[in-house]
């Protein structure tokens, strides 16, 4: 029988785990002389509140979207892609090469054009670890990690000797054109009235991300593949016994896990920043471990937990902000969140599986 | 001094009064009592998750019980560890050996009871008594043999050595004959009716009647965390102890009618399997399965069966020749995965039901149709259709009478003899040409194996060629029509049932072919130990 039901599992277990490190990230603001309640209702405020925080807190969870659901997929075939990162900047090249050097006539052409190529390019880079995970029993985890290291070095090389405009001081490349610009939320939903989500990057990639959750969720629930992918990750032999082959599942795996890893390119590279710079994905790569874990490798969990972190990065850069709350401790109370929600996990599960034990009515077995 | 020393009867050597033990909301063990008197073979019968191990662990202290007292020889004790359970004089036998593989068996007997810092006199001391003990109750074994090169009946020894040289008076015996072919098992009744002699007092575990009603002198039975019944075994029958067991009557024969085998469907030639290890699996198997029979494929675990079903499976490659209805199948390559094996008329209900045969974290619908996900009946466009399936597996589970009829629990959640079901009712509904069967009852409780004997009976009358691989020999005995006798990866022959006895195969599962002119105990002996060298030597 399972030891606690499924909605326990699902929403109280990543719900104590936030409380706690909610209360931990209080205790460190409290000792730094501040008061805490404070310092939440500033975050609160500068994320949720108006619409401008919404813009950027939207914008973030794009990026972690599609990162978490690449984790996310990867996971279900018991595969632990830590690449995303990589996988995101060569998508961001994908994503620059389409709009540089293609006269695109309106945005939505540029923006099915940017879409292949990002989810392209992240594909390829998964394809190398997968392949040698497949064929030569490589570890993904290490190969990934040094792949991430790879396209970093590849992007400033690229970057710097390539693509850099001439006479520019900056390793970046030159502003995407104008017809390639993506339509804002600010764009979509100001009436001539009342301006909304005035000046945050928040843009139409975030229906792609919503798009992108549907899909993975028919994906793995609702088609072959999916069937096969989770046989496989629940037991290899298994997957033998039925036929289906471990080095294709390996792979198309991890196409699949690249591809949307490289998707939060359309986002950050095309949607904000307009042009490809260096580390344009910041880190999204490793939120996105966080968030699939959180999420449970669910598509709506992976949603969820998106929401939740693009909420600590815009309220924590509130913080920094109006607060005299140093930059660091931000990135504290983040790294609290997934300590929590991510490593710690037992923590709050074990003692709760055993609550509902203790609990359970007698003679149900 | 406990009054009842002085009454004409003894103490009991063990005396468990009202154990309970429970995990979560798990009753393990509920109210136990049991009394075992010195000098005699209590036995101890049940089916799996009857709570058997449960009540040995807490005897020897791997568990604390919730309520309830242990008393040895009528002196209350405390057992709270291993330690103390040697302490008080019992020694278990674990089903998997815990022995150091590159150990001498007499460095493993010393082991954790060195008498000091310096090796050589605890070593003197133990090969003396060694000698003694081997004497006494015909426990011979080779003090300096490495384990590895020991059969798996020497380890055994080794690890009764390892109790009565802690000075065991009460031996603990978790099923010890799931791994050892029948002479073997003969012989460790005689070395267990020798201790009783000595004035031993021995527990066996087990869930074969037929031990039980061969070397017990009182037998307990338990069902469902509860002791039913102590007998004594004179006056029982195996027929009421499995009444007992399972709280019904129980048909242990299985009704069939002689068979009508017909052409040949599966002919298998000079297979041969080399491992990822190197080892030479099989070496060079012949056997062929006509329509409308069932070929039992008897022999000790690990002599290559496992390898033969992965092969004719597709879980693994080979090289020799297996034809299907006449025609070849391929043993390499693209084509000779477990998608064409079933393209192709064979049904696999594997040996590893929690590893192969089911994804346990997967529901009971999913199950249904694992292996035959492809097929395009159950696609509705790019999608599979869920809702036909889960209808579908509702259906099979109520033909095969799986309990509870949930296809939404997950398969991790149904009893074993419930899982095997709903691996058999997928593979025999697929409709196949040959059904490959491996251990159809390991780990199924009694009800379940009549139901699953007369499914494996029903298809053979139907006219499919089944290929059944089983230790049981009772097993093998009662369900074949030809029976093959595997060893070391090769067939060693095949007999009628009829016209072949169980001292017969159990020769031909340890290697050898023609009667022995000295006992047979020993030239099964030397066939298992030259095994067990040769892989030893391989592995090196």
């Amino acid at each position: 029988m399972d030891k606690m039901p499924a909605w326990a599992d699902a929403v109280l277990v990543p719900l104590i785990s936030i409380l706690i490190a909610a209360v931990l990230s209080a205790l460190v603001i409290a000792a730094l002389g501040m008061n805490p309640f404070e310092a939440f209702q500033l975050m609160v405020e500068g994320a949720l509140m108006k619409s401008s925080g919404w813009g950027y807190t939207l914008y973030y969870a794009t990026n972690f979207i599609f990162t978490g659901l690449a984790v996310a997929v990867a996971f279900h075939a018991r595969m632990f892609n830590i690449g995303g990162e990589g996988q995101a900047q060569i998508g961001g090249l994908g994503v620059a090469l389409a709009c540089l050097f293609i006269p695109w006539p309106h945005w939505s052409l540029a923006l099915i054009a940017a879409t292949l190529a990002a989810a392209l390019f992240g594909a390829a880079w998964a394809y190398i670890p997968a392949i040698l995970q497949a064929k030569r029993g490589s570890h993904i985890v290490i190969t990934t990690i040094m792949f991430n290291f790879i396209a970093a070095a590849l992007i400033n090389y690229v970057l710097v000797n390539l693509l850099r405009p001439a006479g520019a001081m900056e390793p970046a490349t030159a502003t995407f054109p104008a017809a390639t610009s993506l339509p804002t939320f600010q764009q979509m939903f100001s009436t001539s009235e009342t301006v909304l989500f005035r000046g945050s990057p928040a843009n139409i990639t975030f229906f792609i991300a919503v798009a992108a959750c549907i899909g993975v969720w028919l994906l793995i629930w609702r088609t072959r593949l999916g069937y096969e992918l989770r046989a496989f990750g629940f037991s290899e032999t298994g997957a033998k016994y039925a036929g289906i082959s471990p080095v294709k599942i390996t792979v198309v795996s991890m196409l699949i896990s690249g591809a949307l890893a490289g998707l939060m390119a359309i986002n950050a590279t095309m949607g904000e920043a307009e042009r490809l710079v260096l580390n344009a994905s910041e880190g999204a790569g490793f939120i996105g471990i966080a968030v699939a874990l959180m999420g449970r490798s669910h598509p709506v969990g992976v949603f969820l937990a998106a929401l939740l972190f693009g909420f600590l990065y815009q309220g924590g850069a509130e913080l920094a902000f109006w607060a005299n709350i140093p930059r660091e401790l931000v990135t504290v109370i983040q790294a609290l969140v997934i300590l929590f929600t991510g490593a710690l996990d037992n923590l709050v599960r074990w003692p709760l599986e055993r609550a509902f034990l203790a609990f359970r009515p007698k003679g149900a077995q | 001094m406990d009054p009842r020393m002085t009454e004409s009867s003894p103490a009991p050597a063990i005396e468990l009064k009202g154990i309970s033990k429970a995990f979560g909301p798990v009753q393990a063990n509920k109210d136990i009592s049991i009394r075992v008197m010195p000098g005699t073979i209590h036995g101890i019968i049940g089916e799996n998750g009857a709570g058997k191990s449960t009540l040995m662990s807490i005897l020897y202290g791997f568990y604390k019980a919730d309520s309830g007292e242990i008393r040895v020889n009528g002196n209350l004790k405390s057992i709270t560890d291993s330690q103390a359970a040697i302490a008080a004089g019992i020694g278990m036998v674990f089903q998997h050996f815990k022995l150091v593989q590159n150990f001498t068996v007499l460095e493993n007997v010393i082991l954790g009871a060195e008498d000091g810092a310096m090796l050589r006199p605890s070593l003197d001391k133990a090969r003396g008594e060694l000698k003694r003990l081997a004497e006494d109750y015909e426990l011979q074994v080779d003090p300096d043999a490495l384990i590895e090169n020991l059969s798996v009946g020497h380890q055994q020894r080794v690890e009764i050595l390892k109790a009565l040289y802690r000075q065991a008076d009460i031996l603990i015996l978790d099923e010890p004959t799931g791994v050892l072919t029948p002479a073997e098992a003969d012989h460790l009744f005689r070395i267990l009716e020798g201790l009783r002699r000595e004035g031993k007092t021995i527990i066996l575990i087990t869930h074969k009647l037929r031990e039980i009603m061969e070397i017990t002198d009182t037998v307990s039975v338990m069902r469902r965390g509860e002791m039913t019944a102590t007998v004594k075994t004179a006056e029982t029958s195996p027929e009421q102890l499995a009444e007992l067991m399972v709280g019904r009557k129980v048909l242990l024969r299985v009704d069939k009618a002689p068979a009508t085998p017909g052409a040949p469907i599966l002919e298998i030639e000079n297979l041969r399997h080399v491992d990822a290890h190197g080892v030479e699996r099989l070496k060079g198997i012949s056997l062929t399965v006509r329509k409308g029979e069932i070929l039992g494929l008897a022999g000790v675990s690990g002599n290559g069966q496992s390898e033969l079903l992965h092969v004719l499976g597709g879980m693994t490659n080979a090289t020799g020749t297996i034809r299907v209805k006449g025609q070849e199948i391929d043993l390499t390559g693209k084509h000779s995965d477990g998608q064409s094996r079933r393209a192709r008329g064979i049904a696999h209900v594997p040996e590893d039901r929690h590893h192969e045969g089911l994804i346990l974290d997967y529901t009971a619908w999913e199950n249904t149709i694992f292996g035959y996900h492809r097929d395009p009946e159950i696609q509705s466009g790019p999608f599979m259709n869920n809702a036909a399936i889960k209808a579908e597996a509702q259906a099979k589970m109520d033909r095969y009478d799986v309990r509870p009829p949930n296809p939404n629990l997950a398969a991790k959640n149904f009893s074993g003899g419930n899982q095997q079901k709903i691996v058999l009712a997928r593979e025999i509904e697929s409709d196949p040409d040959i059904l490959l069967i491996g251990q159809p009852t390991r780990g199924v409780d009694i009800g379940a194996i009549e139901f699953i004997h007369q499914q494996i009976v029903a298809l053979r009358d139907a006219g499919k060629a089944i290929l059944l691989v089983s230790v049981e020999l009772d097993e093998i005995f009662s369900l074949s029509d030809r029976i093959a006798v595997m060893f070391d990866g090769q067939i060693m022959g095949a007999r009628l049932p009829s016209e072949t006895n169980q001292t017969e195969l159990g020769l031909l599962m340890a290697g050898v072919t023609e009667m022995p002119d000295k006992p047979i105990i020993e030239a099964v002996t030397e066939q298992m130990a030259a095994k067990a060298q040769r892989e030893a030597a391989r592995h090196d």
